[in-house]
C-alpha cells in the first residue's frame, strides 16, 4: 500500500506527540462526527464501509454498534487491549507508536453508541503503555478533545485505562466484562450479549484496539474510500503478525486479501537458512494447522477464503513451521497453553485441555502408541461444542487438525511404541 | 482511615473516579488498589488484603481470590527477581527454548529455581505480546515490569548481573 492507515507512525515521525497526531489530519474526525453528524450517522458510515472486527471474530463493527440497547442508561465502551494470542503483537505497536488515532476511535465509538465513559482493558504487561495513554488522554482533555462540552456541544466523553493481570482469557469479551467488575475473569452464559447487558448490566459495546482505530478514518474519507482496499467481504487494511520460522517476522500493514505467499515469501523474506515450509497457523495459537502446499499460499488472507483451507483468519497472527518441526511438537506447545490459561469455569475445557496435555506431553516424548493419538482426537472431539467461550473451543483447533492432515508425523513419533 | 487511604488518599481517589459512584463502581477498584498495595509492600499482605475488602465494600475472600486467580498478583514476598522467558510456540520456533535452558545452564540452575545468592529466579511463562522479538523475556521485580527482547545467552546475563548487584 502506498501509505500506512493504522501503522502511520512508520510514514510520520512523532505522531505519537498530540501536535504532530494533530498536524496530520488528527481529531478532524472527531470533530466532524460531533459537529456535523447524528450519532446513528457515524454508525451507519462505520456499517456502510464493512469494517469487520480484527480481535478475531470478524464480526461487522457497525453492525454491533446499531445493537445498543438504547432503552438502558448509560452505555459504556470498552477497548479490548489485552493482546495475549501466541502470534499476536499488533495491538501493541498501534497502542506505542500511533496511540491518538485509537483513542480518537475509541472517541468516535463513544459519540455513534452515545457512551459517557470508555474503558481500556490492557493486559497487566502492558503497564507501561497504559501509563503512556493516561498521559495522552490528559492531553486530549486540557486539548477540550474529552472531557465535557465537546466543540460547543452538550457531549461528553471520558476514557479510563484499566489493567488486567495476567490471564489470557480475559481477552474474552464476557470474561473482560467480569474483571473490569472486580471479578475473577470468567466468561459469561450469551445470550444476553454486551450491547444488550454488558460491564455493571447496562449496554456495551466490546471493540478491539485495531478495529477502533480504523474508525477515525473511515469517518475522515468515507465508507466508499474504506471499501476500495482490501476484498468486497473483507474491506480495510489489516495487520498482520508475522512470527515463526521466517527471516523477517514483524507486523506487515497489507489489504485484506493478500495471498499467504506475498506475506511469507516477500515481506518476511521466506523461510530461514533456506528451509521448506511444511506449515501455517493463520490466527495464533488457536489456528487449525494449514498444510502449506501452493493451494493454501496462493489463498487470499480474507475471512471468506480461510474458511475454504478449513481454518479461520482470525486475529491474522501467522505463525510459519518450518519442516525441521514436527506437528507432535507443536500440538504439544499450544495444548499447553490452553490448559494453562482454562479458567476453569467450564468442564470441558478445563478436563478437557488437562488431560489433551497429558496426551501430548506423552505423544511427544516417543512413548505414546497410535492408540493414544486416536485417543487424543477422540478427546478433542468431544471438547467440541461444548465450551462456555470460545477460548475452549480453540484449544482443539490444532490438535485435530494436526492428526488428521500430518499423520506421518504422529505415526514417525509413535513408530517405536507402535512396533 | 486505612493504611493504605492515609499515605494514597490522591491515588485512591483518582482510581475510585474511574468507576461509577456506586457499589458496582467501587468493585472495580480492587485491581488497581491490588496493583497498589503490591507496590507498597512488595506483595499484597494480609493487612492490605482486608483494607481492599473495606474499601471496595467486599469480602477478604472475594479479594484473595483475585490474588489466586491472577498471576501477577501474589500473596508471598518473593525477594527476587523473576525473570520470565516466554516460550510459548512462535517464540520457540525462535530457539526461545533452548535460549533457556542455556541461561539457566549458565546460571547453575534448572528452570523454575532461584540462584544460590536467593537473587534471581528464572522460569517460563505464556505469551507477552512480543513473537518477532523473540528470544524475550521480562523482569518482574519491585518496580514492576521490563521487557528485555532480542535476547542472546550473553544479553541476558548482563541484565542478570546488573540485578544481582543492583
Amino acid at each position: 500500500m502506498t501509505e500506512y492507515i493504522l501503522l502511520r507512525h512508520r510514514d510520520i515521525a512523532g505522531i505519537e506527540q498530540i501536535e504532530t497526531y494533530r498536524n496530520n489530519g488528527g481529531f478532524t474526525a472527531l470533530q466532524k462526527a460531533i459537529t456535523s453528524m447524528d450519532p446513528d450517522d457515524v454508525t451507519n458510515e462505520v456499517k456502510a464501509s464493512g469494517l469487520r472486527g480484527r480481535g478475531g471474530a470478524g464480526f461487522p463493527t457497525g453492525l454491533k454498534w446499531s445493537f445498543i440497547d438504547g432503552h438502558n442508561w448509560p452505555h459504556y465502551v470498552i477497548a479490548n487491549a489485552d493482546e495475549s494470542e501466541p502470534g499476536t503483537f499488533k495491538d501493541r505497536e498501534i497502542l506505542e507508536g500511533n496511540p491518538y488515532q485509537f483513542l480518537e476511535g475509541v472517541a468516535i465509538c463513544a459519540y455513534a453508541v452515545k457512551a459517557n465513559n470508555a474503558y481500556i482493558y490492557l493486559r497487566g504487561e502492558f503497564w507501561p503503555i497504559a501509563k503512556k495513554l493516561d498521559q495522552c488522554i490528559a492531553e486530549m482533555e486540557a486539548a477540550g478533545l474529552l472531557g465535557d462540552k465537546l466543540f460547543g456541544r452538550d457531549i461528553s466523553i471520558r476514557l479510563h485505562t484499566h489493567l488486567g493481570a495476567g490471564a489470557y482469557i480475559c481477552g474474552e469479551e464476557s470474561a473482560l466484562l467480569d474483571s473490569l467488575e472486580g471479578k475473577l475473569g470468567q466468561p459469561r452464559l450469551r445470550p444476553p450479549f454486551p450491547p444488550a447487558v454488558g460491564v455493571y448490566s447496562k449496554p456495551t459495546i466490546v471493540n478491539n484496539v485495531e478495529t477502533l482505530s480504523n474508525v477515525p478514518f473511515i469517518i475522515d474519507r468515507g465508507a466508499a474510500w474504506f471499501k476500495g482496499i482490501g476484498t468486497e467481504k473483507s474491506p480495510g487494511p489489516k495487520i498482520f503478525s508475522l512470527s515463526g520460522c521466517v527471516n523477517r517476522p514483524g507486523n506487515y500493514e497489507l489489504p485484506l486479501g493478500t495471498t499467504f505467499r506475498e506475506l511469507i515469501m516477500d515481506h518476511g523474506r521466506g523461510i530461514i537458512e533456506g528451509h521448506k515450509i511444511k506449515a501455517i497457523m493463520a490466527a495464533g495459537a488457536s489456528s487449525a494447522l494449514i498444510m502449506a502446499n501452493d493451494e493454501a499460499l496462493n489463498t487470499p488472507m480474507d475471512y471468506e477464503s480461510l474458511q475454504k483451507l478449513g481454518a479461520q483468519l482470525g486475529s491474522a497472527s501467522v505463525i510459519v513451521i518450518d519442516e525441521t518441526f514436527d506437528i507432535p511438537w507443536v500440538i504439544n506447545k499450544t495444548v499447553h497453553f490452553f490448559q494453562h490459561e482454562s479458567c476453569g469455569k467450564c468442564t470441558p475445557c478445563r478436563e478437557g485441555t488437562y488431560w489433551m496435555m497429558h496426551l501430548t506431553e506423552r505423544i511427544n516424548s516417543g512413548e505414546a502408541s497410535m492408540e493414544d493419538v486416536e485417543l487424543l482426537h477422540d478427546v478433542a472431539s468431544q471438547i467440541k461444542g461444548k465450551c462456555l467461550c470460545a477460548l475452549g473451543e480453540f484449544s482443539i483447533e490444532a490438535p485435530l487438525s494436526g492428526i488428521e492432515r500430518f499423520k506421518a508425523d504422529f505415526e514417525a513419533r509413535t513408530a517405536k511404541t507402535n512396533a | 482511615m486505612t493504611a493504605l487511604l492515609e499515605k494514597y488518599p490522591n491515588e485512591i481517589q483518582a482510581i475510585m473516579a474511574k468507576y461509577p459512584a456506586n457499589k458496582a463502581g467501587k468493585r472495580s477498584a480492587v485491581m488497581p488498589l491490588l496493583y497498589l498495595a503490591q507496590h507498597e509492600y512488595g506483595y499484597v499482605t494480609k493487612e492490605a488484603i482486608v483494607q481492599i475488602a473495606e474499601i471496595c465494600e467486599i469480602s477478604t475472600t472475594d479479594v484473595a481470590s483475585m490474588i489466586g486467580f491472577y498471576t501477577l498478583y501474589h500473596d508471598q514476598p518473593s525477594g527476587t527477581y523473576q525473570i520470565q522467558v516466554c516460550t510459548d510456540l512462535p517464540c520457540a520456533l525462535r530457539g526461545a527454548e533452548e535460549f533457556l535452558q542455556k541461561l539457566c545452564e549458565n546460571l547453575g540452575i534448572k528452570v523454575g529455581e532461584v540462584t544460590s545468592d536467593g537473587k534471581v529466579k528464572v522460569e517460563a511463562v505464556m505469551c507477552l505480546a512480543g513473537c518477532d522479538k523473540a528470544p524475550l523475556f521480562q523482569v518482574e521485580g519491585p518496580d514492576g515490569l521490563e521487557y528485555h527482547e532480542n535476547q542472546t545467552v550473553e544479553s541476558a546475563l548482563e541484565v542478570i548481573n546488573k540485578l544481582k548487584q543492583g
